[in-house]
């Protein structure tokens, strides 16, 4: 029973972490129908340059509040440079191109800072079952997650947002800057997206850290529906549970293949996700 | 005073608009009329930045139009209801109320614009708070004037607004538009097919066919003239 | 207005020609014919160029395999190096344990071992669509490689599994990595022979049906699920065979080479080559060997630090898969073909003032 409870609250906080991941990723798919595959890369080079701003000054706030910042920039780059020349394109142009922006970043990660595992600080003391910087995990994505909520239901710019999502044509003939949105759209994704890799980073850090979560995270935005922020978060966070059982009782290998079956199955009765919506297609 | 001077627009190799000229006062109501495909909608995207014309051009109380994006455009006063409405499905009541008027920067006025389209369309107010996809077609389409009105446009730009209303509906959107025009001189152009309907309110009219103007009257004469309603209005 | 029709006499003769030779036979000579290159090209090359042909050689086969699944049946797979995966270990189990087997035995199992996991995931995969199949693909690619872990006797862990394999047989008077380049070409053009029959066939115009409009396709009597699974089990052999010759030339197989990053050059290599296009899996093919020589290469003359030396053929295949999405979307077969036009051009403009 000890060991249950402890999964569970392991897997409360692994899934704080997938919910914010996975929230960055359905912002931009409901901002431009795109899924970032570049996202972790994002993360990632915003997390190297929190290592490096908090190996330079000793203040790890500072590299937190450097890699959110960094992390915005580099994803309003994204959308401007890659993504805007492709909106008339097909889909499979668009992963493509958050496919190469993957590997370029994670290379470029590499020759900047090496392919070795680098130390990278926890927030808050990580030690005991349920640690302080657990609970910082748990509070701080719930919060954030609360905030891009309410930013979207409740204010003009969130309003603005959701119709440049929805209906950019008509959007724009109500005066709305819908180009604008789309790049604000990426770069509140992205701050949300570096959010999470500073917190799944540690204890090392190194090109491919990210790669399980993202697995992680887009399962949980698959499962909870790629444009529901809510079904999301909470996917994010029942997977997490749900993986560290999976875990515990059979190994940390068998945890990915675990999630890809999860997928497998849950998109196999419901193409669109547990609470997605179908766009359906009148013949 | 709008003003559009030998407009021609393609749709890639396709003709849809070829020389067209166009003038409607300020505080008319003019109606664009003619067959499917005549080029009435191409010509309402364009005023409203939604196309690119490829040569002419557009103007609005003295300020040239063409080339500029649509949401400057509509941050200049002219409102575009599409066909159908264009409402948002996805929005609430409310929320696309507001959105008509969101870049206007007097938060009491846009308050009180909100409040005075609730009294012009009491059936919007019972659904505020609901999706704007349980609306019926009909409650769809006051919506969409209603937020075209938010704005408080100086130019409105209607396409097809009394398409599957009921004609109870229809005629009492029209008379909500001249009192508008009486009291605030708004400007209204209006597409229809049902070319009685729009002539019955409107001060002139234009006539198109295969993307060319083809004819140019008051409403009166337009009505009165047999043989031009045959051929190119249907009845 | 002139208007001018074909004789029908033209017609005709144009179709008696091409009853003459049955499609099978010519790809056939053709693939032959290209052994016979090869065969000439390893003998006047050295050996590290031989090393070079061979790898192009499986890679070709991985390549094309994927070009039939994304780019022929629009299937977006990030996960192709699963299947290579799986075809490697295959080969590697087989000859520590069942020494006993001909090496074209194990190739074969390899192949089937791809295909029969190809079936799985095309079936597993046939409801998703766009950017959902792209995440299960690669939560197959980053899982599967994480196995080897799980089961670290039988599957060697992160070490992998070394092995000797004696393929030339006695007698023949040829340096044994010149006879593997020689194995792994006549496998692969084999492979390829079955799949240029494929993708000219019944089963190639619906896999192009379903890739541009799956409604549609539906509609006029195809069966897409069908058609999809069948796409990811025939590249699925194409990826498990050109695994199981990896591990065939290289004696090894070990998870370090099977990370998500080689799912996504492959892909790089299937777009760069040309989206779609069996011969644009080629020059993907050469491209990716070619890169990792030449970043090699680079990295020496300019005495760049391991880091940069490492990383950089990744980074130029990221930075080809944006290019070539933003600027050049059909990729090098594409050029080819733009080139072809446009020198027809002229030809015709030629022709057509002889007739008059």
């Amino acid at each position: 029973m000890q060991d249950f409870f402890d999964l569970t609250l392991g897997g409360i906080s692994a899934g704080a972490v997938y919910a914010a991941l996975g929230l960055a990723l359905v912002i931009i798919y409901r901002a431009t129908r795109v899924v970032n595959f570049a996202q972790p890369a994002l993360a990632l080079i915003s997390t190297y340059l929190a290592y490096s701003v908090t190996k330079a000054t000793g203040s790890y706030w500072l590299g937190f509040a450097v890699a959110i910042v960094a992390g915005t920039l580099l994803g309003v780059a994204t959308e401007r440079l890659l993504i805007r020349p492709l909106r008339h394109r097909s889909e499979l142009s668009s992963i493509i191109v958050t496919l190469g922006l993957l590997l370029v970043l994670q290379a470029v990660a590499g020759m900047i800072w090496s392919n070795e595992p680098l130390a990278f600080p926890y927030a808050f003391d990580f030690r005991g079952r349920f640690s302080a910087n657990d609970l910082f995990v748990v509070l701080v994505v719930v919060a954030i997650a609360a905030l891009v909520l309410v930013v979207f239901k409740y204010t003009p710019l969130g309003l603005r947002m959701r119709a440049a999502a929805f209906a950019p044509e008509v959007a724009r003939t109500l005066g709305v800057r819908v180009g604008l949105m789309l790049t604000a759209g990426w770069g509140l994704a992205a701050a949300v997206g570096s959010l999470a890799g500073l917190l799944a980073t540690p204890p090392f850090l190194f090109p491919n850290v990210l790669d399980g979560v993202f697995v992680y995270a887009l399962t949980a935005a698959v499962l909870g529906g790629l444009d529901n922020p809510l079904g999301t978060i909470a996917g994010g966070f029942v997977l997490g549970v749900g993986l560290s059982y999976v875990s515990g009782y059979f190994g940390p290998e068998m945890v990915t293949i675990a999630a890809l079956a999860i997928l497998v199955v849950v998109l196999t009765l419901r193409p669109s996700g547990l609470f997605g919506r179908a766009k359906v297609r009148r013949v | 005073m709008l003003e559009i001077e030998d407009l021609s627009v393609a749709y890639g190799a396709v003709r849809a608009l070829d020389g067209v000229g166009i003038t409607v006062e300020r505080g008319g109501i003019t109606a664009v009329l003619g067959a499917n495909g005549a080029g009435k909608t191409t010509l309402l995207r364009t005023i409203s930045g939604l196309h690119p014309a490829r040569s002419g051009r557009i103007a609005w109380d003295k300020k040239d139009l063409t080339g500029l994006a649509p949401d400057r455009i509509a941050r200049g006063g002219v409102a575009h209801v599409p066909e159908g409405g264009g409402v948002i499905t996805e929005l609430t009541v409310d929320e696309n109320l507001r959105l008509g008027a969101l870049w206007r920067r007097d938060r009491a006025d846009r308050a009180a614009a909100r409040r005075e389209m609730y009294e012009l369309f009491p059936a919007l107010e019972e659904r505020s708070a609901k999706p704007a996809s349980t609306l019926s077609g009909g409650e769809r389409q006051m919506l969409a004037i209603g937020r075209a009105l938010m704005s408080r446009p100086s130019l409105l730009l209607l396409d097809e607004p009394s398409l599957g209303l009921a004609p109870l509906i229809t005629a009492r959107i029209m008379g909500i538009l001249r009192d508008l025009r009486a009291s605030t001189g708004l400007t209204v152009v209006l597409v229809e097919q049902n070319a009685h309907s729009a002539l019955s309110i409107a001060d002139r009219g234009y006539v198109l066919a295969l993307g060319r103007v083809v004819a140019v009257d008051t409403a009166a004469e337009l009505l009165a003239d047999d043989g031009l309603r045959h051929a190119y209005l249907g009845f | 207005m002139s208007v001018r029709t074909e004789p029908p006499e033209v017609l005709v003769a144009a179709e008696k020609k091409r009853r003459t030779m049955p499609p099978l036979l010519v790809h056939a000579l053709a693939a032959l014919g290209a052994f016979a290159v090869v065969v000439l090209l390893t003998l006047v090359t050295d050996e590290f160029t031989n090393l070079r042909l061979a790898t192009i050689g499986y890679y070709l086969v991985a390549v094309a395999g994927l070009t039939l699944l994304t780019g022929l049946t629009g299937q977006v797979s990030l996960g192709h190096g699963a299947f290579m995966f799986i075809g490697a270990y295959t080969v590697a189990l087989l000859v520590k344990h069942v020494p006993s087997f001909p090496l074209w035995a194990d190739l074969l199992l390899a192949a089937a071992a791809g295909g029969l996991a190809g079936l799985l995931a095309g079936a597993a995969a046939a409801r998703l669509r766009g950017p959902y199949l792209a995440g299960a693909t690669l939560a197959l690619a980053v899982g599967l490689p994480a196995l080897t872990r799980k089961f670290p006797d039988f599957l060697g862990g992160s070490n992998g599994l070394n092995f000797t394999v004696h393929s030339r047989p006695a007698g023949v008077g040829v340096p044994e990595l010149r006879w593997q380049t020689w194995i792994v070409w006549l496998s692969v053009l084999l492979a390829l022979v079955l799949v240029v029959n494929i993708v000219r066939g019944r089963l190639g115009r619906d896999f192009r049906a379903v890739r541009d409009d799956e409604v549609a396709a539906a509609l006029s009597g195809i069966a897409v699920g069908r058609t999809k699974i069948l796409a990811f089990l025939v590249s699925a052999v194409c990826g498990g065979l050109a695994g199981g010759l990896q591990a065939f030339l290289l004696g090894t197989a070990a998870p370090g080479s099977f990370t998500p990053a080689l799912s996504l050059s492959l892909l790089a290599a299937v777009v760069l080559g040309g989206l779609g296009s069996l011969w644009g899996a080629l020059w993907g093919a050469v491209a990716l060997v070619y890169f990792q020589a030449w970043s090699e290469d680079l990295a020496d003359v300019l005495h760049l630090n391991t880091d940069v030396a490492n990383n950089l053929p990744l980074a130029v295949y990221g930075v080809i898969l944006i290019v070539v999405v933003l600027a050049f979307p059909r990729g090098i077969q594409g050029g080819f073909r733009k080139l072809r036009g446009l020198l027809r051009r002229p030809a015709e403009k030629k022709e057509n003032h002889e007739n008059h």
